[in-house]
């Protein structure tokens, strides 16, 4: 268990440091996912606008922000995916860092 | 519109397809072709059990309802799986090193291997699915009741009452036919194959009905939209604390629901499974729901008022005629229901069997688990008794509810119930600190919580009084259950949750903050926390005839090679294979490893065949347990090394006797030949002068006189020889009776000197010190008598001195008398002294008076008495110590 010795290296080499910012990517991306698809909370909702002056968004457009921002996050999955699959797991593990 | 009875042959039709489909993947994983039964993409699939009868149906029914909110339940688990390097990444690597079975195992191996958590999470899951399973039961019911039209309502129970006992048979033949208590068991390939199938029948059912509705009906997509925001639901109208709190909500429920971790973490193969379920579940969910409003839209329009929208997606087919696709719908939510309830079921069973049922039994039997044969049988059983008591729990609570739309709350009722696992389990995984009073304490808070505001007002159970719920218990308002300190008008789930974890997550917080954890909670901490950090990434697939070599080696290492090989080829023998390299299958495995713990111990052939095989790492309780069994072999070792160091102590000690035998046979050997030689000289002469008198004629009267005084000296010489030869035998083997009694030294010795010099032509002058040795001594007095006159008469014989002289001194050292006899001769050679106590040893041969025993005599007599005799150097003439204890006391 106490197999680091020495502390590990301040700079990493390119392969090294681009695989840590991809797993920041891949933090990154249910946060944005998140916030995103709690954006509809601040919408004008059928009950807040009884004078009409501000019009209700309609649930077509609704469904094509929801399924478009879905979309788009699975995407992002589907390529960090790959990415993952092409660098392999390999020893160093940026999982743990 | 079909009958009742058609409908049931193709529900008997189906699931009879789904045991085809069971049986093919079972021999396919038995022949080990079933790498694809293995792929991400039936992984991906069985994750599908998440969409349950109740969303089949149900999110049809909550989009006639309440708009885009049902779209809620499926993004939560989506942002779950898109972030899966983050998360279930993490929960996958635990569960493989660690061999977790289930949620509530993984809760209680965190903080310490505590069966307590155990126990409460068991029973909360219980407590919050139950329900749930009462949910299928009803949509299933529902479902039935839509096709046979009229007298639905008599038959509603009796459905029930056969769909619960169908899915117990079908979970019990499913999921505990071959079962491995804490494996990822064979028999689990075929169940997460059925499950995949169903998932695939589901969605091709919804997306059958979607795009009939779409195309079918509306006639395409931009006339679908129109309708769409023509409709009641057409403009957002979505409560917007319920929007966030239940994406959260499902979020939560999606990690710890136990099914769902029974498929996504239990039954994982391979954690780079998640490469390719990270997207391709976000995109089955999606898939799902695309078509959930434009049913519920065409639902609203086209069918009378206050049908039920939680059937559109059954009725909307038949009201357009098509009853080929309603009934294919119908199996989608057939399949909803039977996967969701067979995996439950099982979950479940595995959580109360392993740590209600077993704690139960085997602490009744009180002998503890050695005994592995029959505690297997005895699993088996206590799982399939859970499977058949949970279903008959899902069963009653249908019938007590009633079956109406109290049971369509339920789902989000269970999903906050189970969510109160989440900051145990989240804070188990990231937080070192968490311990496992926090854990316990903040399970109980938030179960309290939630059952107080949501489980018996919700449900209707009658529990808590329409007073209670209005004016709070006791009249106190702020305690009133859908306004916890005062707090109003909120939404009661969204209050349940929103309080319920707040309370959880803090007093989970605070008393893992204060209490601190024992060392094997703070060692399983550590592995959890850092699990990258001790677990290995898995291995590329190396090819199992790579991992029998490895097996092949290591067991090698263990027995002798020939045994190993038959042990090898016994194993390729049962699985019908030629030659000695078997496929390394969990029976194959179980077999070495059963074969290798007659060796090494059970947790040391679990340990090591687990690193070889790559499944699990080794956990902190192995280790444990492998210390034992070293401790173990240790202590038995050192057994055998005290045996041994004996032995040769042992051995030591008969070399040492028999040296002495050896040596004493040599003395024997020696002694012997000096008798004989002793006695040999006299003999001689006695016989020499006796051949003289018989043979000569003419003796002299003088001659014959003489001849005869001859034979007699010698003849008194040989008899004084024998006896004393005798009296040293007897004094030397110790049979000497000594006569003992009280007396004076003095008298003695004046008695002894008398003795020796009686018959002297020139006796020697002894001195003594008038009363020095008047010392009253308790001895045997004959015989200390016989040593004085033995040394005086040597003193007499050997003194060579003009005029000898004989000084005699006695003196008292404690309890010691001293007495020296000391001549004025020239005293015995130096090179002599050490001998004369010997037998037969004589200072000169010219003064051959006695047979040299005397002084040996002396010696053991003086030992016999407790004191001895040695020679006193630093003298001109001869000098003998006496030494003798006041006492004698044999």
């Amino acid at each position: 268990m106490n197999e680091k010795p020495t502390r590990p290296p301040v700079f990493l080499e390119r392969s090294g440091y681009h695989r840590r910012r991809m797993a920041d990517a891949a933090f990154l991306l249910p946060i944005f996912g998140a916030l995103l698809l709690c954006t509809p909370i601040l919408w004008p909702s059928t009950p807040d606008a009884p004078d009409q002056t501000v019009s209700a968004v309609s649930m077509s457009g609704a469904i094509l922000y929801v399924f478009g921002v879905w979309l788009l996050l699975i995407i992002g999955a589907a390529w960090f995916g790959l990415w993952v699959r092409k660098w392999g797991e390999d020893r160093q593990d940026p999982g743990a860092l | 519109m079909a009958s009742f009875n058609t409908l049931v042959l193709v529900c008997l039709g189906y699931v009879m397809l789904l045991f085809i489909v069971a049986f093919v993947a079972d021999r396919l994983a038995a022949t080990g072709g079933d790498r694809w039964l293995r792929s991400p993409l039936i992984y991906t699939l069985s994750l599908s059990i998440y969409c349950t009868a109740w969303t089949f149906y149900g999110a049809v029914g909550y989009a006639a309802r309440s708009g885009l909110e049902f779209v809620t339940i499926y993004l939560g688990p989506t942002l779950v799986m898109i972030g899966w390097w983050w998360g279930v990444r993490k929960l996958i690597r635990i569960g493989r090193s660690q061999r977790i079975t289930s949620i509530a195992d993984l809760i209680s191996a965190r903080y310490g291997k505590s069966n307590l958590l155990a126990v409460g999470v068991t029973v909360l899951s219980v407590i919050a699915i139950t329900p749930y399973i009462a949910l299928q039961l009803q949509s299933i019911t529902l479902s039935f009741a839509v096709f046979s039209d009229g007298d639905e309502l008599t038959n509603r129970d009796t459905t029930a009452f056969w769909a619960a006992s169908g899915l117990a048979a079908f979970a019990i033949l499913f999921g505990t036919r071959n079962l491995d208590a804490n494996e990822r068991h064979q028999g689990v390939v075929t169940v997460v194959t059925a499950v995949a199938l169903e998932a695939v029948v589901k969605l091709v059912a919804l997306l059958a009905v979607g795009i009939f509705v779409v195309w079918g009906v509306a006639g395409g997509v931009p006339d679908m939209l129109e309708r769409i925001d023509a409709s009641d639901i057409g403009r957002w109208q979505t409560d917007r604390s319920r929007w966030a709190t239940i994406m959260f909500l499902a979020a939560a429920a999606f990690i710890c629901l136990p099914r769902m971790f029974q498929v996504m973490v239990v039954e994982n193969d391979d954690e780079r499974h998640l490469q390719t379920a990270g997207w391709a579940f976000p995109l089955y969910l999606a898939a799902m729901s695309l078509f959930v409003v434009p049913i519920a839209v065409i639902g609203l329009d086209t069918l009378p008022e206050g049908s039920n929208p939680d059937l559109f997606v059954l009725t909307v087919p038949l009201s357009e005629g098509r009853e080929g696709l309603a009934m294919f719908s119908f199996l989608g939510g057939f399949s909803s229901a039977t996967s969701m309830v067979i995996v439950a079921a099982m979950a479940l069973s595995t959580m109360v069997s392993n740590h209600i049922v077993m704690p139960i039994w085997l602490s009744l039997r009180g002998d503890g688990a050695s005994v592995s044969g029959d505690v297997r049988s005895i699993v088996i059983f206590s799982r399939r008794l859970a499977i058949a008591g949970i279903m008959a729990l899902g069963y009653t609570y249908f019938r007590a509810s009633g079956g109406g739309a109290a049971l369509a709350a339920i789902g989000l009722i269970a999903f906050a119930g189970i969510a109160q696992v989440l900051p145990a389990l989240v804070g188990g995984l990231y937080w070192r600190g968490a311990t496992r009073s926090g854990a316990a304490a903040g399970l109980l808070v938030g179960f309290l919580v939630w059952a107080y505001t949501l489980l018996l007002p919700e449900t209707g159970s009658g529990i808590l009084t329409a007073g209670v719920l209005e004016h709070g218990p006791l009249g106190l308002s702020w305690l009133r259950p859908h306004a916890l300190f005062g707090i109003e008008g909120l939404d009661p789930i969204v209050h349940s949750v929103a309080w319920s974890l707040f309370l959880n997550t803090a007093v989970f917080c605070i008393i893992s903050v204060s209490t601190f954890p024992g060392p094997l909670e703070r060692l399983q901490g550590a592995q959890f926390v850092n699990v990258f950090e001790h677990s290995a990434a898995p291995k590329e697939w190396a090819g199992s005839y790579a991992q029998t070599e490895d097996l092949m080696i290591m067991t090698q290492r263990i027995m002798e090679a020939e045994q190993a090989r038959a042990l090898f080829r016994q194993g390729a023998g049962q699985q019908g294979q030629s030659g000695e390299m078997p496929e390394p299958t969990p029976a194959f495995l179980e077999f070495l490893e059963r074969a290798l713990s007659g060796s090494v111990g059970a947790a040391t052939a679990h340990a090591m065949i687990g690193q070889i095989v790559g499944r699990s790492s080794v956990s902190v309780e192995d280790l444990l347990a492998v210390a034992d069994e070293s401790a173990e072999l240790m202590e038995y070792s050192s057994r055998l090394g005290a045996q041994s160091a004996e032995l040769s102590r042992t051995a030591r000690q008969l070399r040492e006797a028999n040296e002495m035998l050896t040596q004493i046979s040599e003395q024997k050997d020696a002694f012997l030949s000096q008798v004989s030689h002793e006695l040999r000289t006299p003999m001689t002469s006695i016989r020499a002068f006796s051949e003289l008198m018989r043979d000569t004629e003419a003796l002299s009267e003088a001659d014959q006189k003489r001849f005869a005084n001859i034979i007699h000296d010698e003849a008194r010489r040989l008899t004084r020889l024998l006896d004393d030869l005798l009296d040293l035998s007897v004094l030397e083997s110790g049979k000497v009776n000594l006569n003992l009694n009280a007396g004076n030294l003095s008298e003695v010795m004046d008695q002894a000197v008398v003795t020796a010099l009686t018959g002297s032509s020139n006796p020697i002058q002894v001195l003594r010190e008038p009363g020095s040795a008047d010392i009253g001594i308790h001895t045997d007095l004959d015989r200390l008598s016989q040593v004085f006159i033995n040394i005086i008469s040597n003193a007499q014989k050997y003194c060579d001195a003009e005029t000898p002289e004989l000084s005699i001194t006695t003196s008292r050292n404690g309890e010691q008398i001293v007495i020296d006899f000391v001549d004025n001769g020239s005293g015995i050679p130096p090179e002599a002294r050490a001998a004369v106590f010997e037998k037969f040893a004589r200072v000169s041969a010219d003064k051959a008076g006695g047979a040299g025993l005397g002084l040996a005599i002396c010696r053991e007599i003086l030992q016999r008495l407790g004191g001895d005799v040695s020679y006193l150097d630093g003298h001109e003439g001869g000098a003998f110590r006496v030494q003798l204890p006041l006492n004698t006391n044999l």
